[in-house]
């Protein structure tokens, strides 16, 4: 197999996407939001429980798609629980920078480390838009998802990377 | 049939594919199974080089100068127009209308000939195998003018009937849509058929050629269609152009689309006419060195015995769907009798995206996706699948080269 592939494909990836953590709904959500990526057709929906200190309590992902995105999302939940509004955002900045080959040396050294996984997708410029759709989708829930779960609604399309 | 691949036809794909320099290279230092001409088509040496020569020796805007070049470029020009006649065996050369693709093409219908006359309520016979382009435009018309769209089923195995089709024709249908070849299913409509049945009540048929032109041999004459589309990309020519064919009289009868330089005959502060069909639809620039482009690409394919070129491409399909048979974990999703040169797929444990990722690394271009039929997509319960879809130029080592990338997908991801 081609380098690029056993990166992009690595056990830890396939194992998130057979795998995945923290799937299904979320009972007690006060924030979600639904992704759709036009180009496949991918859909994911991204529950959070925000605590007074908008400390993510809880995360959870429903939605089906591609090895990357579902390892992707795994992933993402895995690792936002349990942090506040900063930390979370220092990380995803990191995480897309990481995917598309940019400097990521904002990241914590840990994260990093967790993260190096996914760096293989800058890789395959087609496929980034996979790996980012479950963050992507993460934002919008904190931005705009609070009325989203009494209303039903909230939903981001992934355009830009 | 052997492994060999036997020469069943006058048709020598190998020679073919000499002329499709692109087909010579490789990605990712593996030779290149191009797999995906469903989507767009590769040109042959001779359209790239008739468009560059025309360029350079007698290019120049059409209908409006008195001078050499311009003189010269509208005879390339309107001669195209009539290759597109011969290649349709269209009555006139002026029920042609170039356009910049199908897409173009059918909103033409939609705006021009469709729109002007809907009241809410009236309807549009569509399939569910309809690419978004011969859907969205009839949707304009459901949303703005409160049209409805009638859908029709195809079976599991992607075939159509002919009954259901006329069973939703009613009398307040205003026109029947229709692909002429899906590009998921591969599926060929019985256009002669649905023809008759629709004008048996009053109501004009567009077909959806952009697919069905590449395959088949048309005759609209002996269609007696009413509207057909087709796309220049898709049939070995250039991006940027297609044509629409439309009977003399509904031409006559339509409103211009766009308006500008080009589609009018005199225009005043307080008044305008217009020019004759096709010129009233052909505002602005056209695509002139297209139009040369999609001519000689045409020329090339009529060149070919085209019975012998689809036998040549049914030849692979079979042979492919032989050899997919061995994967348990494979679904082809279009099985109609008489289908045409498309293998559509779904791998169990396989998105389509990591399966096209791994193909596209060993060589293979495939389509993965929705593939722009998402009403289809729904139909059979998937939200993407696979496609390979087979050109002249394609013979069984890019099969083979498809086989051997699922094989080692598998391996990966499942």
């Amino acid at each position: 197999m081609d380098n690029a592939l056993r990166e992009l494909y690595q056990e830890v990836i396939l194992d998130h996407s057979r795998h995945p953590r923290h799937h299904g709904v979320l009972e007690n959500a006060s924030h979600k939001a639904e992704g759709y990526n036009p180009l496949c057709g991918d859909r994911v929906t991204v529950y959070l429980r925000l605590d007074a200190d908008n400390r993510v309590a809880d995360i959870k992902f429903e939605g089906r798609g591609c090895a990357i995105s579902q390892a992707s999302a795994s992933m993402m939940t895995d690792m936002l629980k349990g942090r506040t509004a900063t930390e979370a955002d220092r990380l995803m900045t990191g995480f897309l920078h990481l995917v598309k080959g940019e400097d990521a040396s904002d990241l914590l050294e840990d994260d990093r480390e967790r993260l190096e996984v996914m760096g293989g997708i800058s890789e395959f410029p087609m496929r980034v838009k996979c790996a980012t759709l479950a963050w992507h989708t993460y934002r919008n829930a904190v931005e705009e998802g609070k009325n989203a779960v009494e209303e039903g609604k909230n939903a981001v399309e992934e355009g830009a990377t | 049939m052997t492994a060999q691949g036997k020469i069943t036809s006058s048709f020598d794909a190998e020679k073919a594919r000499a002329d499709f320099e692109i087909l010579a290279r490789q990605v990712y230092g593996k030779p290149l199974a191009y797999l995906d001409s469903g989507a767009s088509a590769q040109k042959p040496r001779i359209v790239l080089d008739t468009m560059r020569d025309f360029a350079q020796s007698e290019y120049a805007n059409v209908h409006r100068g008195v001078h050499f070049l311009s003189a010269a470029a509208t005879d390339r020009y309107e001669a195209a127009r009539r290759t597109l006649q011969k290649f349709l065996n269209a009555a006139r050369e002026d029920e042609i209308v170039f356009t910049k693709g199908g897409t173009e093409a059918i909103n033409l219908v939609s705006y021009s000939y469709l729109a002007p006359g809907i009241q809410p309520g009236d309807e549009i016979v569509l399939t569910v195998m309809e690419h978004h382009s011969n859907i969205v435009p009839w949707h304009f018309l459901r949303e703005r003018q409160g049209a409805v769209l009638r859908w029709v089923d195809v079976g599991d195995d992607g075939s159509l009937d002919i009954e259901a089709l006329d069973a939703a024709i009613t009398t307040k249908t205003k026109l029947v849509a229709v692909t002429h070849m899906s590009n998921v299913l591969g599926t060929v409509t019985p256009l002669k058929e649905i023809i008759a049945r629709a004008h048996a009540k009053g109501v004009p048929v567009l077909a959806d050629g952009c697919q069905g032109a590449v395959h088949e041999v048309v005759d609209v004459q002996a269609l007696d269609i009413d509207f057909y589309a087709i796309t220049g990309h898709k049939l070995y020519g250039p991006t940027g152009i297609g044509a629409l064919y439309a009977k003399r009289a509904h031409l006559k009868a339509m409103r211009p689309f766009n308006g500008g330089g080009e589609m009018i005959r005199e225009v005043m502060k307080d008044r305008i006419t217009y020019a004759d069909p096709p010129a009233r639809f052909e505002a602005g620039t056209p695509p002139i060195i297209e139009s040369v482009g999609l001519a000689t690409a045409l020329d090339y394919l009529m060149a070919f015995d085209r019975k012998a070129v689809a036998a040549h491409e049914h030849d692979l399909l079979t042979y492919a769907r032989e050899q997919v048979k061995q994967f348990n974990w494979l679904r082809v999703i279009g099985d109609a009798p008489g289908k045409g040169a498309i293998l559509s797929f779904e791998a169990e444990g396989m998105h389509a995206h990591d399966l096209a990722t791994i193909l596209d690394r060993e060589g293979v271009a495939v389509r993965a996706g929705h593939h722009c039929a998402q009403v289809l997509m729904e139909r059979f319960g998937v939200a993407s699948t696979s496609r390979a879809s087979f050109a002249l130029y394609n013979t069984r080592a890019d099969v083979d080269a498809l086989i051997a990338g699922l094989h080692k997908a598998r391996g990966i991801l499942v």
